[in-house]
C-alpha cells in the first residue's frame, strides 16, 4: 500500500491543494473496467494534475479485498484521501457527478 | 422421520433433493428442497425467514457434510451468532471447523454515488472465494432485496440478480433466498420472477391474541409437495414443521382391548374396556369426576406396563396427585417409575398450532401407549370451535396412526347439558361415556352412561358412579317403582325394601307354623282314629270267632240229637 507515503498530506487537509488517494476497483480486464480507468485518468489530468495517486485493484486477483473494502459492485472508485471516504460506483461516464462525487474543485478556484 | 411411509407426498422424488433436516419440512416437500436450484423463502417481518435459512444451513452441515454460506445482508455476523445461540447452534464452531462461512455484506446507500454502467462482480468474487474455500453446497442470501436499497439503478439490479440466481445454479449451490412481503406480492420487489423452482411462504397470524406461523409451499416445479398450511414452531430446538395434516384414514385398526381403570365400566364395554388405539371422550359437567375417570384409565395402562402421557390444562401436576391420592389412587408412584408422564400448561399460553405442535413432539419423544387430554374444552378458550375441531382431527389421526389409545375430557356446561360437546368432536370419537349429576331431594349424585361405544357391545344402563377413599365404584341405580333413584335416595329405598321384605318374611314364618300345629293336630287324631279303627276290628274278629265257635256247637248239638233220635 502506499498509505503511509501520503499521511503527511492529511496533516493539513483542507488547504486548496488537497491531495487525493484513489483507489479503483476492477475485475479483470473488461470492457467496463477500462472505460472507467480512462474516464478516471482523463478527470485526474484535468483536475488534479500532481496532486492525485490512483491505485488499480483487481479483485480477480486479490478476492479478499473485496471483503475487506466491502465491494460489490464493479467497477468502484474509492477516495481514500481526503477524508471522509467516498464511494463511487460505474464508469464514470458522467464527469460532473464524478467531480461532485470527490468533491473536487477547480484549480481556477485556488488562491492565485 | 416418523411419518415419511405413511405420506403420500414422500412416495418417490422426481427430482434431485436435498434434505433441509427441518423437521416436518422435508415430510411435505417430498425430501427437501430442489438440489442444486435456488428457492424463495418469503414472509413478513419476524415470521422466521432468516431461521429457516440459518437452520437449513446448520442441519446441512451437521447432519449431511454439506458446507454452507449464510450470505447476510441485514445482520451482522456476530449478533446472527448471539441469536442463534440459544437453539444450541455454535456458528462459530462450525466457522472454524470449516463448515460455514458467515458473510456480511454491508449496504449503505447513502455513500455511494454512481455514474454509468456497472455491475455486481464484486460480489461474485466474494462469493465465489467463500464457496471455494470450504467447497460449499448451500447458501442463503438474507435478504438480497437490501440491495434494492442500495444501488438505485433498479435495471442493473435485476439483472444481475437473475445473473446472481444462474450463477448458483451452476456452482451446484442449493440456495436460499429469502425476500419481504409484498403488498399483492409474494415479495416486495418480486424477486419471484427469477427464481421460480421453489417457493415457500411464511406467515404469522394473529386471531385472538395468539399469534400462529405457518408454512406454505407455493410452488414446486417438477415435485409433488403438499399444498396445505402446515403450523410451524420455532422451538428449543429450531423450526419444526407440523405434517400431520398430511395423514391419510389408512391406519391398521387393532382388537387388542385395554382396561379402563373401573371394572364395572369394563363389564359395560363388552366385558374389555376400550380398544387399544381408540378415542374415547369422558364429557360431562363440572364436577362428575372425568377428571377421575382418566386418571383410572391412566392408572391402569400403567399398571400393564404402558406408559401414559398426561396433558393437563386445568390442574397443576401436585393437584392432580393429591386430588387423585384422595381416592385411593396414588400416581406419584407411576411418576417415579417413569411410566406416567405429566404436562401441565394454560391452554392461553400458545396457539393451538404450539399446543398441538408440542403434543406431537412430547408423543414422539416419550412413545406412549395412552394419551390423556384433560379437558380439551379449555382449548376451546384459545381456539374457535373449527381450529379445535381440526387440530383435535389431526391429533386423532397422529395418534391413531401409532396405536396409541386417547382419553379426552370435555367439560360441558349446566345449560348445554347432554349429548353435546363444546368442540363438536363426538363424531371423531370411538366411544364416548357421558357422566351427569343428577340432583334429587337435595343432593347431586353422579351418574354414568355409555353414550356410544363403536364395534362393541356395551351396556344401555344408567349406573351411579362413586368416588370414595376407596376408588372408583359403578353401582346399579336403583329401578323400582319410585323410578330411578340414586345416592341417598337409593340407599334409603333400598333399606326399605329391605324392611319389608323382612316384614313379609316374619308373616310367613308366623303362618307356617301355626299351619305346622294343625297339621300335627291333624296327624294326632289321625293316629287315634287308627287306633279305634284296630280295636274295631280286634272286636269284630272276636265276635267272629264267636259266632263259629256256637255254630259248630250247634251242629255238634243237631248230630247229637240225630244220634238219640235214631234219625237215618
Amino acid at each position: 500500500m502506499t498509505e503511509n507515503e501520503h499521511t503527511q498530506h492529511v496533516n493539513a487537509p483542507w488547504e486548496a491543494g488537497d491531495f487525493y488517494h484513489l483507489r479503483l476497483y476492477v475485475a479483470g480486464v473488461t470492457p467496463k473496467s477500462l472505460t472507467a480507468f480512462a474516464n478516471l485518468k482523463k478527470i485526474c489530468d484535468e483536475y488534479l494534475e500532481g496532486r492525485c495517486e490512483i491505485d488499480v485493484i483487481d479483485l480477480v486477483e486479490s478476492p479478499h479485498l473485496a471483503k475487506e473494502d466491502n465491494i460489490l459492485a464493479i467497477p468502484t472508485l474509492i477516495r481514500r484521501l481526503p477524508e471522509p471516504i467516498k464511494k463511487i460506483i460505474g464508469t464514470l461516464a458522467d464527469t460532473e457527478r464524478v467531480l461532485v462525487g470527490l468533491e473536487i474543485h477547480k484549480r481556477t478556484d485556488a488562491p492565485s | 422421520m416418523v411419518l415419511d411411509t405413511s405420506s403420500p407426498i414422500a412416495r418417490e422424488a422426481t427430482l434431485p433433493k436435498c434434505p433441509t433436516g427441518i423437521q416436518g419440512f422435508d415430510e411435505i416437500s417430498g425430501g427437501g428442497l430442489p438440489k442444486g436450484r435456488p428457492t424463495l423463502v418469503c414472509g413478513g417481518p419476524g415470521c422466521g425467514k432468516t431461521l429457516f435459512g440459518m437452520e437449513f444451513l446448520v442441519r446441512g452441515a451437521t447432519e449431511y457434510d454439506e458446507p454452507g454460506i449464510f450470505v447476510t445482508f441485514e445482520e451482522k455476523a456476530h449478533e446472527l451468532a448471539e441469536n442463534v445461540l440459544s437453539l444450541g447452534w455454535d456458528l462459530k464452531e462450525l466457522e472454524a471447523r470449516g463448515k460455514l462461512i458467515i458473510e456480511h455484506i454491508l449496504v449503505e446507500r447513502s455513500e455511494i454515488e454512481e455514474t454509468g454502467e456497472y455491475d455486481l462482480e464484486g460480489l461474485f468474487i466474494r462469493l465465489g472465494a467463500a464457496v471455494d474455500a470450504i467447497g460449499a453446497k448451500r447458501i442463503v442470501l438474507d435478504t438480497v432485496e437490501s440491495l434494492f436499497a442500495a444501488l438505485p439503478n433498479e435495471l442493473i439490479l435485476r439483472s444481475e440478480l437473475r445473473r446472481l440466481f444462474r450463477w448458483c445454479k451452476q456452482k451446484g449451490l442449493t440456495a436460499v433466498i429469502t425476500g419481504e412481503r409484498g403488498d399483492m406480492t409474494l415479495t416486495r420487489h418480486g424477486l419471484e420472477e427469477y427464481v421460480s423452482d421453489c417457493v415457500v411462504d411464511l406467515n404469522v397470524r394473529v386471531k385472538s391474541d395468539i399469534a400462529t406461523r405457518r408454512l406454505r409451499i407455493v410452488k414446486y416445479r417438477g415435485s409433488e409437495h403438499g399444498t396445505n398450511e402446515y403450523p410451524f414452531l420455532i422451538g428449543a430446538g429450531g423450526f419444526s414443521v407440523m405434517p400431520i395434516t398430511s395423514i391419510n384414514l389408512d391406519y391398521a385398526t387393532s382388537s387388542e382391548r385395554v382396561l379402563t381403570g373401573v371394572n364395572r365400566l369394563d363389564t359395560m364395554l363388552g366385558g374389555q374396556g376400550y380398544y387399544k388405539g381408540s378415542s374415547v371422550l369422558i364429557s360431562g359437567t363440572a364436577g362428575t369426576g372425568k377428571s377421575s375417570l382418566a386418571a383410572a384409565f391412566a392408572r391402569a395402562t400403567c399398571a400393564g406396563g404402558g406408559r401414559c402421557l398426561y396433558f393437563a390444562f386445568e390442574e397443576p401436576v401436585s393437584q392432580i396427585i393429591r386430588n387423585m391420592g384422595s381416592i385411593g389412587m396414588d400416581l406419584g408412584k407411576l411418576m417415579d417409575a417413569g411410566l406416567l408422564k405429566f404436562h401441565a400448561s394454560r391452554p392461553t399460553t400458545y396457539g393451538m398450532e404450539m399446543h398441538l405442535l408440542t403434543m406431537y413432539n412430547m408423543v414422539k419423544e416419550f412413545e406412549p401407549d395412552a394419551v390423556i387430554i384433560d379437558p380439551i374444552s379449555n382449548l376451546s378458550a384459545v381456539g374457535g370451535e373449527e381450529e379445535v375441531k381440526s387440530i383435535l382431527t389431526r391429533f386423532v389421526d397422529f395418534l391413531k396412526g401409532q396405536n396409541i389409545t386417547t382419553l379426552f375430557t370435555d367439560l360441558t356446561f349446566g345449560r348445554t347439558v347432554g349429548e353435546y360437546t363444546e368442540s363438536a368432536i363426538s363424531s371423531l370419537m370411538d366411544t364416548w361415556i357421558l357422566l351427569r349429576n343428577i340432583e334429587t331431594n337435595g343432593e347431586r349424585n353422579r351418574a354414568l352412561f355409555v353414550l356410544k361405544s363403536r364395534g362393541m357391545e356395551h351396556s344401555n344402563q344408567v349406573r351411579e358412579f362413586i368416588l370414595s377413599s376407596d376408588g372408583l365404584e359403578l353401582t346399579d341405580a336403583y329401578l323400582g317403582s319410585e323410578g330411578v333413584l340414586m345416592g341417598s335416595a337409593r340407599v334409603g329405598q333400598e333399606a326399605r325394601d329391605f324392611e319389608e321384605s323382612r316384614l313379609r318374611g316374619q308373616e310367613l314364618s308366623g303362618k307356617k307354623r301355626s299351619l305346622e300345629a294343625k297339621r300335627a293336630a291333624l296327624e294326632s287324631q289321625m293316629a287315634a282314629l287308627k287306633q279305634d279303627f284296630l280295636s274295631m276290628q280286634e272286636e269284630i274278629e272276636a265276635v267272629e270267632t264267636a259266632a263259629k265257635a256256637q255254630n259248630a256247637a250247634l251242629f255238634k248239638d243237631r248230630d247229637m240229637m240225630a244220634k238219640i233220635r235214631k234219625a237215618d
